[in-house]
């Protein structure tokens, strides 16, 4: 016991900052679900359910889970796909390829919100980069508004995404490409498998974890955007773009209803822990 | 005179001269999707690095030019204006108004990215390592409560702990009880303490002492050596790979950390390089020019650090799936 001691004091500063950082701070936010909590009112009072009741009947609220699955369902599909195409193009025996690889990773490592200024700019429906070779050939006729357009606004974010996004899932598939055992590749030839019947039944089926673990990342990463809206479009126009980390973040920070917002937050986390038991099912069944 | 080995030569040779055959062959049939690759890969590539060339180029621009129609890849009269008034150098036709603030960003975003870095590891390794080499009362209950809250996204957190912060007693006009004043709100320590240890960290720093020979510590221990010189001399270094994978991934991750400092910070005097460049967006400012060579002084020390460490970031992030 006396040799013991001193492991309490090796855990203490991680475990202080732990406890009160995220151990607290979970428990206390499922109490602000229970209460009506302003940080510039004296009184924090108790309502029971209603910020729940809330909850169900609030026409934002729905509109932003909207969004945020459509933006999901859309982002991260297009991510995995463009990343999986890079990859086998580069997982080739190319001069040169290592410059290619830096260069579609360049964006990842960029702090995104150098990618979101960046990218509002090309937007520009006057000066944009976008607008200017659209209409340069002839594709479009009047400049678009891109992120003022209310049926653009959300595809423009999603581009933007991919861009910003390609870079990881190749570098994922790149990493499970060269795991594959070149004798499946020798068997499927002697078989007559061509180039198409390798790739549906050798590559794909060996890729799946890779495909399994960006698909993870990418739907946990996905249902928190925030930072690009923020910069770009600040929920609009007319709430196109509130995704639920943006919705969050008005009703804590700019309406101050601490107790709402810690309820929709939980409403966020509930939608994240149900997709990860899906996957885990997913991820047990692609090790088996 | 025939004898075995020059018959065995003589198969090699046939051999060799069958496979450069058929690697001749391979080529040709190769030569069609290499090229088909490269008319794939190239202008994919050069779309990806499209918007950098320009943020590159605009930051040498002068205001006006950054709004020309049609846009200059190439500066007309190229300037370092926006680079001067950006680490507050007088020009003629400076921002004295920004320039105060923008140089103090990148400082603020320097301090705090290093300080979490630093208190990440020291914190993380240490936890990590009672986990892993310790035997006390209530590990493994504490273990798998770092464990369990893996799953919980920080915007849980988000709220409940700017209102821990607010609180904090006796700073920033509180009083004993946590009241009056606004806490630490709006400084370093509201920026750097909530993120100087990482459940996930933790556990992937204990899965790699976990492969540390016990007897490695026991020998240190006979030889006399405290606790934490086993921990300090013997188990930090062999952790080392593990170490540098995390370090990198923290601090590009606190580098660029955003929605924290929004909600946290409200002085100019404490925004960090995202948090300070996002803002003036938002706020609709027009100094333009200035924004571009920020944004590329806030890009250039993440793009180094992944040119230097590439490979071991590379590995690290299929090994751990940190930054989606």
């Amino acid at each position: 016991m006396l040799r013991n001691w001193n492991a309490y004091l090796f855990l203490a500063p991680g475990l202080l900052l732990f406890s009160v950082f995220t151990l607290f701070a979970m428990g206390f936010a499922l109490y602000l679900t229970f209460h009506e909590w302003s940080i510039i009112q004296p009184e924090q009072p108790f309502v029971g359910l209603d910020n729940y009741r809330e909850l169900m009947s609030d026409e934002r609220f729905r509109r932003s889970v909207y969004n945020t699955v459509y933006f999901t369902g859309a982002s991260v599909p297009l991510t995995m796909l463009v990343g999986l195409a890079v990859a086998l193009l580069l997982n080739q025996p190319l001069r040169g390829r290592g410059l290619l690889r830096v260069m579609y990773f360049l964006p990842v490592v960029t702090p995104f919100v150098v990618v979101a200024i960046i990218w509002k700019w090309l937007y520009n429906g006057d000066f944009g980069l976008f607008n200017y070779y659209l209409l340069k050939t002839n594709l479009i006729d009047e400049p678009l508004l891109w992120l003022a357009d209310k049926n653009l606004a959300m595809p423009s974010i999603i581009l933007m995404s991919v861009w910003a996004g390609v870079g990881f899932s190749m570098v994922v598939y790149l990493a499970a490409l060269q795991a594959v055992p070149e004798e499946l590749y020798d068997a499927a030839k002697v078989d007559g498998g061509g180039a198409w019947v390798r790739l549906r039944h050798v590559t794909i089926p060996m890729l799946r974890p890779a495909t399994l673990f960006l698909m993870v990342m990418g739907i946990i990463g996905s249902f928190q955007i925030f930072t690009q809206i923020f910069i770009m479009t600040q929920g609009g126009p007319v709430d196109r773009t509130t995704t639920m980390m943006f919705y969050i973040y008005e009703a804590a920070f700019k309406f101050y209803r601490m107790g709402y917002a810690s309820t929709l937050a939980y409403a966020l986390f509930a939608m994240l822990f149900i997709f990860t038991l899906i996957q885990l099912r997913l991820y047990r069944r692609a090790y088996e | 005179m025939t004898s075995p080995l020059d018959l065995s030569s003589a198969r090699d040779e046939t051999r060799t001269g069958a496979i450069r055959a058929r690697y001749r062959r391979w080529r040709r049939r190769r030569a069609l999707p290499t090229a088909l690759a490269y008319i794939l890969l190239v202008p994919g590539a050069i779309l990806f690095v499209a918007p950098f060339a320009w943020l590159v180029s605009a930051s040498f621009q002068h205001v006006g030019d950054i709004f020309s129609w049609p846009p200059q890849w190439v500066p007309e009269d190229p300037t370092l204006d926006n680079y001067k008034t950006f680490f507050g150098v007088p020009t003629e036709s400076g921002n004295a108004d920004v320039s105060a603030n923008v140089f103090r960003w990148f400082a603020n975003s320097v301090f705090v990215a290093t300080s979490i870095t630093v208190l990440q590891l020291f914190f993380n390794s240490m936890a990590a390592y009672v986990f892993a080499k310790r035997q006390f009362p209530g590990r493994d209950a504490i273990f798998l409560l770092f464990l369990a809250t893996l799953m919980v996204p920080p915007q849980i957190t988000l709220i409940p702990n700017y209102i821990v912060l607010k609180h904090i007693p006796l700073f920033g006009g509180n009083d004993i009880f946590g009241q009056g004043g606004h806490g630490w709100l709006d400084s370093y320590y509201g920026l750097i303490l909530p993120g100087a240890v990482s459940a996930f960290g933790v556990f992937l720093l204990r899965q790699y002492m976990l492969t540390i020979p016990d007897e490695l510590l026991d020998a240190a221990r006979v030889d006399g050596a405290g606790e934490f010189r086993v921990f300090w001399q013997v188990v930090l270094p062999l952790t080392g790979p593990a170490l540098a994978a995390t370090a990198i991934f923290t601090f590009m991750y606190a580098w660029e950390d955003f929605l924290w400092p929004l909600i946290i910070i409200s002085s100019p005097d404490h925004y960090t390089m995202p948090l300070g460049l996002a803002m003036f967006v938002v706020k609709n400012r027009t100094a333009w020019d200035m924004l571009m060579a920020g944004s590329v002084v806030a890009t250039i020390p993440v793009i180094v650090i992944f040119m230097i460490f590439q490979r071991r970031f590379i590995k690290g992030i299929s090994m751990t799936g940190i930054k989606g």
